[in-house]
């Protein structure tokens, strides 16, 4: 599932703006394919990002974010420069991972 | 299912040592935060019971935490949801779909100077309440907002 993912990390004020877009199909377990039976539960569980190193933001999802989920968050007292780097985890252990440099405004 | 479970518990069991030894915070990988995992939450049927795995059965009402959602949601595959806290010292918010099969959709725990401000999109079977649990100081608070679905979101 090392699909490409997409980061933008911008200054805005005092704080970095993140956006993040992940590939995952995120099943719910409640979806059935083409022939009736259910696609099996698979999803992101965990998420995690650093801001040089320094952990920001954990996050833990279920399987009701939505499919090829967004994330948008912001970090305080960044500077054009700085390096982000948001990661993540699913229920199968797949990993996926990203870096980014902070632009300026 | 419950092959997927057990597989599930068992590397939630297998990576539950990395919790003590990498928990120092810089090098906590994707593993030790998967052992963090609120299974009880993620897996409650009713709100009440996602809210207690949070530690919060009663959050108080809060004007200083700002849940933007739509009106009304023509696709509950992609409801776009944005939370801001303006509550000091917050720790962390969780987002509560009160009428999905499994309410708690997330959890987000900030460190660090990371801003009190989460953006991302949930999946909503039906029309229902969404509600920001916000962690600040040991607290919780809340806010909610109604979501009309036209279309759910969860099967297909």
């Amino acid at each position: 599932m090392a699909e490409p993912m997409k980061i933008r990390a911008k200054m805005e004020g005092d704080a970095a703006d993140v956006k993040v877009l992940m590939s995952h199909p995120m099943e719910t377990g409640q979806r059935k394919n083409e022939k009736g039976e259910l696609v099996p539960v698979h999803f992101i569980q965990s998420v995690t990002a650093t801001h040089n190193g320094k952990n920001v933001l954990d996050a833990q999802w279920s399987q009701a974010v939505a499919r090829n989920p967004f994330l948008g968050f912001r970090v305080k007292g960044a500077k054009a420069g700085d390096k982000i780097t948001v990661s993540w985890i699913d229920t199968t252990g797949d990993k996926g991972s990203i870096d980014t440099t902070v632009a300026a405004p | 299912m419950h092959q997927l479970r057990r597989k599930l518990l068992k590397a939630i069991g297998a990576a539950a040592p990395l919790m003590f030894t990498a928990g120092a915070g810089l090098l906590r990988s994707a593993n030790a935060l998967a052992a963090a995992w609120n299974k009880t939450g993620f897996e409650s049927k009713v709100s009440a019971d996602a809210l207690k795995s949070l530690g919060a059965t009663t959050p108080q009402p809060s004007k200083d935490i700002t849940l933007t959602a739509p009106d009304i949601a023509e696709n509950g595959a992609q409801v776009p949801v944005t939370v801001t806290s303006r509550i000091p010292n917050t720790q962390s918010i969780s987002i509560i779909v009160d009428k999905n099969p499994f309410p708690l959709t997330s959890t987000f725990d900030f460190a660090n100077g990371a801003d009190s401000y989460v953006s991302t999109k949930l999946k909503m079977g039906q029309t229902s309440n969404i509600v920001a649990v916000v962690k600040a100081d040991g607290k919780f608070f809340s806010a909610s907002k109604e979501v009309k679905v036209t279309i759910g979101g969860c099967g297909g």
